[in-house]
């Protein structure tokens, strides 16, 4: 099953390599990835895609916190969670493919932020499925180039991934 | 305040740290270390012949004292010949500290002379690692790495110091940290009472119960509390390489230890088992042979201080993370006064547990017959009695050190020092060369074979610079004995490169530093030559002991199988 996991680290050189050397070393996939520094510039947050069954999962939990950078994490697939990706898309965008380029992303609630005589580059952001099916419905009219960040997620409710 | 250059803070952080001795070989990088070291005389540095026995003689240390080796380094290829060490500490959960020197921070990155990226290079076998930035981050930085490599699971810590922070003209206050604190850093410090109490329930009603304990019992300083506990109880025990001496050999609830050349009891009574208690362990693949078949009827109650290492390979019905000590004590207040709920069922147990020990009784291995050659295993027993089991045994890796281990009988833990998850071959003897510097009214005797001990044999400068009186028995089978035996099992006997040609005149050898060696070939020269080797415990002694290279180890698990699938001679099995 797929799993997202979220942790919080310390924002020090070396930090990224130990978490990204685990999954290497031990076997474990990345799907994804994205890492940033917090409102507390002190930490990091990362989160990272996987996919394994129950047992692969908890290994992965309990090396990442055996890591001494890695002061929390947590399995957002455990609980309701809030999923979001950011896409940037460029594609080809000539004579009647203009208009039917425009109208989809407006279906997927998709803006067009940058526009030449050939192509738009679009930006859209939801779950990995919906930029999936957007790629797709694009796939006819020309994909010419991709820029995904990886998933980040968030918990639903009042729990808070904090120190 | 006291002002002091990154260099001093190094050897003055030593200093209060306790350290005694370090162990080392200079280089560029690290010269203004060695010049602080220089001027100072508490601490003293070892030099070794090659930055690999450096590792091992700290970490030889750390095992027989349970305190952190401590090991200095320069950059680039003195760090990675320490590789292999941190690697053997790693695997066995062994407290050091690494302090390499590295190129000045200005020239990192630009593939400077004797510049690696150590960090990157050990970050698979450190417990953590540090860079220093800042001179002044020293003292914390280094208690940091000694708190780290010595609490919790131990492990290897490397501490990398570019040459511009240790320079002389720069100075910043120092003061010792007598503690600090990790934010993301809190190993448990005791089990959860809960399934502690759900534990003991299970072994007061267990009717074939069984305890299986690691290393962890060792470095955990769990052994009195384990011998209490399991002596009240009156189950059988068996321990795994590492945990060897954490219960009485020679006690009759002790089963020996178990796995793949394990006794022939342990790995029945394993597999025969309702309940397996283990305790420290981490059902490492030598020791559960296939997991699918491992222990069909047994619960398993599994109590480690590392969660990761909890339900890894076999699933923990129990599972306990926490500190071996504590939680055995909670178990012991816990069994106090109780009854097991089964007492004809335990002594039925160890009706069968008494009729399997006696199916293998003397029929270990063959003696040799007079005129005969030596057998290995029982040159070992010849050393237990000449040491009545009292020495430090080191060993390398290969037959000799299966040897050592089924036939040296150990009374006390942190005696038998061995690299059981890397399998080290060169480890044995700087191993029992940091030990002896550190137990000087000790033995301490290195088991090694003849290819094991040529991988770190320069070590005997070093012997010869310091004086370090060890014992070094060489068992000598003229070839990779262990490689050769799977070659005989698996290969039709195909020896492919498993034997050693042109073996120097050891004696000769030995000789030429001017310590003392002995060749024995026969059991008469055998026991005088052991006499001869003891009766100066500073004198450095080699045996070069010829044995059959036809021996093999038995029992020895069959690839694939149970526990109970053993090869138990040439000709017999399971
Ligand atoms: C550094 C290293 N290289 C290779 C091996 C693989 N290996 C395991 S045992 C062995 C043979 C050891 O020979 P020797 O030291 O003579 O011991 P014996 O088995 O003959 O007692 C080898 C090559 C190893 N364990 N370590
Ligand atoms: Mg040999």
């Amino acid at each position: 099953m797929r799993h997202i996991i979220s942790i919080l680290m310390e924002n020090e050189p070396g930090a990224l390599s130990r978490v990204v050397g685990l999954f290497a070393q031990r076997n474990y996939n990345i799907e994804t990835l994205n890492v940033a520094p917090t409102d507390d510039p002190t930490l990091s947050r990362l989160t990272v895609t996987t996919i394994g069954d129950d047992r692969v999962i908890e290994q992965i939990t309990k090396h990442l916190n055996k890591l001494i950078d890695v002061v929390k994490l947590v399995d957002l697939t455990e609980g309701n969670h809030i999923e979001r990706e950011l896409m940037l898309v460029k594609v080809k965008a000539l004579g009647a493919a203009r208009d039917e380029v425009k109208r989809t992303a407006d279906i997927f609630r998709a803006q067009i932020v940058d526009v030449t005589p050939s192509l738009y580059t679009v930006q859209i952001t939801g779950d990995a499925g919906k930029l999936d099916a957007f790629l797709q419905a694009m796939a006819p009219v020309g994909v010419l180039e991709v820029a995904r960040t990886g998933v980040s997620g968030i918990a639903r409710g009042d729990k808070v991934l904090s120190l | 305040m006291e002002l002091l250059s990154g260099a001093d803070m190094i050897a003055r952080f030593l200093q209060d740290e306790g350290v005694e001795y370090i162990y080392g070989y200079p280089g560029g990088a690290a010269l203004h270390i060695y010049d602080a070291l220089f001027r100072q005389d508490k601490v003293k540095h070892i030099l070794v012949r090659h930055e690999q026995a450096a590792t091992h003689a700290a970490d030889g240390y750390a095992r027989a004292s349970g305190k952190p080796g401590v090991v200095l380094v320069t950059s680039g290829p003195g760090a990675t010949n320490a590789v292999t060490g941190i690697a053997t500490a790693y695997m066995d959960s062994i407290p050091m500290v690494v302090l390499c020197g590295q190129v000045m921070s200005h020239l990192i990155g630009d593939d400077a002379f004797q510049e690696t990226d150590i960090i990157g290079v050990t970050r698979p076998i450190v417990k953590h690692s540090f860079s220093i930035r800042h001179p002044s981050e020293i003292p914390e930085v280094l208690k940091k790495a000694f708190y780290l490599a010595s609490t919790g699971r131990p492990g290897p810590v490397v501490v990398d110091i570019p040459k511009d922070m240790t320079a002389p003209t720069e100075r910043y206050e120092y003061v010792y940290p007598k503690k600090v604190k990790l934010r993301s850093y809190n190993p448990v410090t005791r089990g959860h009472t809960g399934q502690i109490k759900k534990a003991v329930e299970l072994m007061l009603k267990a009717k074939r119960p069984v305890f299986y304990t690691g290393g962890g019992v060792v470095t955990g300083n769990a052994s009195e509390a384990l011998t209490d506990l399991v002596q009240r109880l009156g189950f059988p025990i068996t321990t795994t390489l590492m945990g060897i001496g954490s219960y009485p050999q020679g006690d009759r609830q002790c089963l020996g230890w178990l796995g793949m050349h394990g006794s022939y009891e342990s790995n029945m009574v394993m597999h025969h088992s309702d309940l397996v208690i283990a305790i420290g362990a981490r059902f490492d693949d030598r020791v559960t042979n296939n997991t699918s078949k491992f222990c069909p009827t047994a619960k398993i109650i599994h109590v480690d201080i590392d969660p990761s290492s909890v339900s890894k390979t076999v699933r923990a019905d129990v599972p306990i993370v926490g500190p071996a000590q504590g939680v055995i004590n909670e178990m012991i207040s816990l069994v106090q006064g109780k009854e097991i709920a089964h007492p004809e069922a335990l002594a039925e147990w160890w009706e069968k547990i008494d009729g399997w020990r006696e199916e293998r009784h003397g029929k270990l291995y063959e003696p040799s017959q007079p005129g005969e050659q030596l057998k290995p295993q029982e040159v070992i027993e010849a050393l237990y009695k000449a040491t009545r089991g009292e020495a430090f045994i080191t060993t390398d890796v290969g037959q000799h050190q299966m040897f050592a281990a089924q036939y040296y009988k150990f009374a006390k833990p942190n005696r038998f020092i061995t690299s059981g998850g890397l399998g080290t071959m060169g480890f044995g003897f700087p191993a029992a060369m940091g030990i002896k510097l550190n137990y000087p009214d000790d033995q301490v005797i290195c088991v090694t074979g003849e290819g094991s001990f040529q991988m770190m044999m320069q070590e005997l400068s070093t012997c010869k610079q310091y004086g370090v009186g060890v014992k070094i028995v060489n068992l000598n089978n003229a070839s990779l004995g262990m490689v050769r035996q799977w070659q005989d099992l698996n290969y039709k006997s195909r020896h492919a490169h498993s034997y050693m040609e042109s073996l120097p005149d050891f004696q000769k050898l030995i000789e030429s530093y001017g310590f003392t060696a002995l060749r024995v070939e026969t059991k008469e020269e055998l026991e005088s030559a052991l006499e001869r080797t003891f009766a100066d415990k500073d004198e450095l002694v080699f045996l070069d002991v010829y044995v059959d290279p036809r021996e093999h180890v038995y029992p020895m698990q069959v690839p694939l199988g149970s526990m109970r699938d053993m090869l138990l001679s040439k000709t017999e099995r399971t």
